[in-house]
């Protein structure tokens, strides 16, 4: 229906003559002739505001409405406190690009400095980036960078880490050359110590999940301690909205803290955009992808915030470069450092408990059900958590929808072995009623 | 504007302010879950009421101009307005968790499936994975699909991408991350394919060619069925940088000039915004003989049932989590609603239009690399100003203080101090008449008071900014004093 | 001035042979060229390079550039402190070395005089 072009026939005929053309068919002879189109696009005819909407509300009833949620796995329903929305409609932001011309983009230049140094702050590390795609991508960057540091080829992961996340690290490691290893999980659902030392020859480091898929928390200080002895360095995935309760990548001295701040004010917008976040320490700064923003002054003294240490980034150093990234996730990553200030350190601690709280009473109850039990009843867990149960995952998953709630994830989703395990998140959004709904639902299949 | 630095959240915060509560906690409270060797200490966060907090970004964001505030002409970033409508449809979908039960978002993965199809009408592809989160990753991914291409084929003597000098450095960055060797051909001067470099360069060893069509000089490459064919029948394949799309949409497709593989930038070619560098989108097309290879899941339809099918043994693998940047998906859909075939054509033309004339009125001031009808964007250079010892720096310094944006400079790289300037389609005549006479008459103080323009920027609030000391000793975050 | 007790390359380094060392740095030119220097990339001790190779990476601002070397051989010594300090190379290029190796062989026939080097750059 529009274009959104703004100029009249008679306008664009007026620029035409100032080219010194006849027509709109003069300006495209470059093309040629037999490659252009001779027929308009296959697409329906352009609609009005009104039908646009029509059809979007037409998906949007597609769509079944799910207030009640107990899945995470990597995307977090968490409350988004209104100002987020509200001060993200200010279009001098979204509507802007990269801040290249740092005069007259002190505006974003600033919010991506407070966000990294909030990333600093939660993660207890030196140094932050302006953001990546996704956690999951950071992984893969944070692989590269261990590759970098320690000039090694080899690098060692947790199974514990999201399936998505190993996926993309093996994805991205395949055209690296990278030796990727699994370092299993013993019993308790936490890294097993003596794979990890069988493996650690020539290894540059471990990439480790805090808490894991599986939701367990891990004795990090030991895991870090064994790392450095085996002369690796450490990656900490983790996720932030837990660090309102347990110790930082930095408190128990990683290298590298990576993750996605989705629980952070990003709504769950069926899996993006999210916001991968990397932290490192001052060591590694050099080796961090993406854009950095620094502190600086103009020429009068005043404190002015630009794009810093750019001779690393691909427009500069092209297939030298650290990283390929360009485009990142600024806009979300601001959303992320408006959830923290609002929240600020006492909400933070109060949000997290909230979430600890919440999944144990959960936990313990569905516990109760008969035929089921928690995977790992002697790990503690942060928001989430894994139930077996005697019975298909199938079953369990209709009971649940059928109360109008949707579940755990059924863990065959990512391991078709995995038939009867189902993995659980609540949150502060979950009220009692909720979870009491939930495992009265549970109680009741045959 | 008297110069200003903004204070920092940091340096707002007071100590027991705060923006946030929560309910009550409804369930009994459990002591000592977390044991004490994995317990953290409160977080070292700043603490700010909400009002403080709405103030702060308020106040930023009057410290930065996005399209909303001015001309855009950012070459090689398609600078559009953004519609609005765009801005509200992903509320719809808000609250959907990826992992829901596909049965129960029918509609989202209708989107993504027709937007998919959309994109494919519109290259001449066969195939999109909507995965890809910008342009960079785009390219990622398609070369990745190369790879496997070859792989597949045991021919693994293939490990060289050509990539023109002319190219976005982008291009090379992502060779090298999917493991490629580069070779780089020198472009001819119009930043078109010099043809007799790239035969020289293809062989047995050739994975693939990467071209931006119309060039990174805004020009079309006029011999791109021969250089399609050099390639082709050396046994490489050709990749299409898809950041000048909208130079051509409904007048030629990539598809049908001999590319085997693209990405596209909804935030650059179908409108979504920017947001200050992301989140972008760059979804990645492919032909058939490809299509095996595309990262899982792809969403598939069956009787009107949507479905994701992950159970594809020959694909390259996950390049992000779950299903890409959807969001942004959205809006790029509405977008395509909202113009259909025939408005993307007159936004391409338009585009195209935009950029000749904002060249042909430039012509008589400023130099002028390549005198011919170019695509979408423009490239000139300081011509004569550089006497008075008037560089592209200076100029877009100038620009801003008349407040624009100002046009990408010093790229491409083979052009001498390069200005490229992209209007793209939502720009009136009056706003280019606007620009244009802001340019001739920075051109003329340029001449006569050659010191004024190098003082600009002066209405910002902060000047040009020292940064070599920003980079030699790097301040990346706030530290208390 | 371009001291005359070392040899030049074309790729605008000096060479300063003392024994089976050679102590390299960038001229003078160089780093006018570069302009501001706020990085060098210094190579490990121990680390072998071929004649012609790239053993340390300098970045201004905007650019970078690769320091080759004329000689083969391995890393003995970096000047650590452009670690902290870049711009010595702007202030003394031909003062501070960048890396001095072990020479395992060396192609005087490629390398210039003084006065070679200054009628090159003028050209």
């Amino acid at each position: 229906m529009k274009s959104y072009v703004p100029n009249t026939v008679e306008e664009r005929q007026a620029m035409l003559e100032t080219i010194g053309v006849k027509s709109m068919d003069d300006l495209f002879t470059d093309i040629p002739a037999d490659l252009k189109l001779d027929k308009p696009l296959n697409l329906e005819d352009g609609k009005s505001e009104i039908e646009v909407r029509r059809i979007f509300k037409a998906l949007d009833e597609m769509n079944k409405p799910t207030p009640t949620i107990f899945r995470g796995a990597g995307a977090y329903r968490h409350y988004i406190p209104s100002m987020i929305p509200q001060m993200m409609m200010r279009s001098e932001f979204y509507t802007a690009y990269t801040p290249y011309q740092a005069e007259m983009s002190q505006g974003m230049l600033q919010s991506i400095f407070e966000y990294q140094t909030l990333i600093c702050e939660i993660t207890g590390l030196d140094v932050s980036n302006a953001s990546v795609y996704d956690g999951a991508t950071a992984a893969a960057e944070s692989m590269l960078m261990l590759r970098d540091s320690k000039r090694k080829k080899k690098v060692l992961y947790s199974e514990g880490l999201h399936p998505d996340v190993k996926e993309v690290m093996h994805t991205y490691a395949h055209c690296a050359g990278i030796e990727l290893v699994e370092i299993p999980l013993n019993k308790d659902g936490v890294t097993d110590r003596e794979a990890l030392k069988a493996n650690a020859e020539n290894a540059a480091g471990y990439i480790a999940a805090q808490p894991n898929f599986y939701g367990c928390l891990d004795n990090m200080d030991e895991v870090s301690e064994l790392v450095h002895e085996l002369n690796m360095l450490l990656v900490a995935y983790v996720n932030p909205m837990s660090l309102g309760v347990v110790k930082r990548p930095g408190d128990y001295k990683a290298d590298i803290a990576i993750g996605d701040t989705q629980p952070l004010g990003l709504p769950l917008s069926y899996g993006g955009p999210y916001c991968g976040f990397m932290a490192a320490t001052q060591k590694l700064i050099r080796n961090l992808p993406g854009r950095i923003v620094g502190q600086t002054v103009d020429s009068e003294g005043t404190r002015t915030f630009v794009l810093t240490l750019q001779a690393r980034e691909q427009h500069i150093r092209r297939e030298k470069a650290s990283s390929n990234i360009c485009s990142n996730q600024m806009l979300c990553a601001i959303m992320s450092s408006m959830y923290l200030a609002i929240m600020g350190p006492q909400g933070m601690k109060e949000v997290a408990m909230q979430n600890l709280q919440k999944a144990h009473y959960l936990a313990n109850e569905i516990a109760k059900v008969n035929g089921t039990k928690l995977r790992y009843p002697n790990t503690p867990f942060f928001n989430e958590f894994v139930v077996d149960s005697d019975k298909c995952s199938c079953k369990i998953n209709k009971a649940a929808k059928e109360a109008g709630i949707v579940g755990g994830l059924r863990l065959s989703h990512f391991d078709k072995e995995d038939k009867n395990g189902v993995l659980y998140c609540a949150t502060e959004c979950n009220t009692r009623e909720e979870m009491d709904k939930l495992v009265k639902a549970l109680g009741g299949i045959e | 504007m008297a110069r200003s630095s903004y204070p920092l959240l940091f340096e707002r915060s007071i100590k027991g302010h705060r923006g946030s509560d929560l309910p009550a906690l409804d369930v009994p409270m459990m002591e000592n879950i977390i044991p004490e060797n994995m317990k953290g200490d409160v977080l070292p966060l700043p603490e700010l009421a909400e009002v403080d907090i709405a103030r702060h970004y308020t106040n930023l964001s009057r410290r930065n101009f996005g399209v909303d505030n001015g001309f855009y002409p950012l070459g090689s970033c398609t600078m559009k307005y953004n519609p609005k409508i765009n801005e509200e449809m992903p509320g719809l979908f808000a609250d959907m968790h990826p992992l829901m039960d596909e049965d129960m978002a029918q509609g989202a993965l209708k989107l993504m499936y027709d937007l998919d199809k959309s994109l494919c009408a519109i290259t001449g592809m066969d195939k999109f994975t909507l995965q890809p989160s910008a342009g960079a990753h785009g390219e990622f991914t398609g070369l990745n699909l190369i790879r496997a291409y070859h792989e597949s084929r045991n021919d693994t003597a293939r490990t060289e991408i050509i990539v023109p000098d002319a190219a976005h450095g982008t291009n090379p960055a992502s060779a090298a991350m999917a493991g490629f060797k580069i070779r780089e051909i020198k472009s001819a001067p119009d930043g078109s394919v010099d043809i007799e470099a790239l035969k020289a360069a293809v062989g047995p060893q050739t994975a693939g060619l990467m071209l931006t069509n119309p060039s990174t000089l805004g020009l079309f490459e006029t011999h791109i069925k021969e250089v399609a064919e050099i390639v082709h029948n050396a046994g490489g394949l050709l990749y299409y940088d898809g950041a000048n799309l909208n130079a051509i949409m409904g007048i030629v497709r990539p598809g049908d000039m001999g590319f085997d593989t693209m990405h596209i930038n909804l935030h650059k070619t179908f409108s979504t915004p920017h947001g200050g560098g992301g989140p972008g989108s760059g979804p990645v097309g492919c032909k058939k003989e490809l299509e095996k290879f595309l990262p899982r899941p792809v969403v598939v339809e069956n009787d009107g049932v949507y479905s994701l099918d992950f159970d594809r043994p020959e694909s390259v693998g996950k390049v992000r989590s779950f299903f890409g940047n959807f969001g942004v998906m959205v809006r790029a859909y509405a977008y395509i609603l909202s113009l259909g075939a025939n408005g993307l054509k007159e936004a391409s033309e338009n585009a195209v239009l935009n950029a000749n004339y904002v060249f042909a009125r430039l012509k008589n001031t400023y130099g002028i690399p390549h005198d011919r009808i170019c695509m979408h964007e423009c490239v000139i250079n300081p011509g004569e100003l550089e006497k008075n010892g008037i560089h592209t720096t200076d100029i877009a310094k100038a620009l801003i203080d008349r407040g624009y944006h100002p046009p990408t400079i010093y790229f491409p790289l083979i052009v001498h101090e390069a200005m490229m300037i992209e209007p793209t389609e939502s720009e009136s005549k009056a706003t280019l008449d606007e620009f244009v006479d802001a340019l001739i008459d920075i051109a003329r103080v340029a001449k006569e008071n050659p010191d004024a323009i190098h003082a600009c920027p002066v209405t910002t609030p902060v000047g040009r900014p020292d940064e070599t000391t920003a980079a030699r000793k790097p301040i990346v975050k706030w530290t208390q004093e | 001035m371009t001291p005359n007790d070392r040899k030049y390359t074309k790729d605008h380094e000096w060479i300063m042979v003392e024994g089976n060392v050679a102590k390299i740095g960038i001229t003078d030119h160089a780093q006018n060229e570069l302009g501001d220097i706020v990085f060098v990339e210094l190579p490990d001790i121990d680390a072998e390079f071929e004649a012609g190779e790239s053993f340390a990476v300098v970045e201004s601002v905007k650019a970078v550039s690769n320091i080759y070397t004329a000689v083969s051989g391995k890393v003995v010594e970096v000047n650590e402190a452009l670690d902290g300090e870049p711009e010595l190379l702007n202030s003394d290029a031909f003062g501070n070395f960048i890396a001095a190796l072990e020479i395992s062989s060396i192609k005087e026939d490629e390398l210039m005089t003084a006065e070679e080097y200054e009628k090159y750059i003028a050209e």
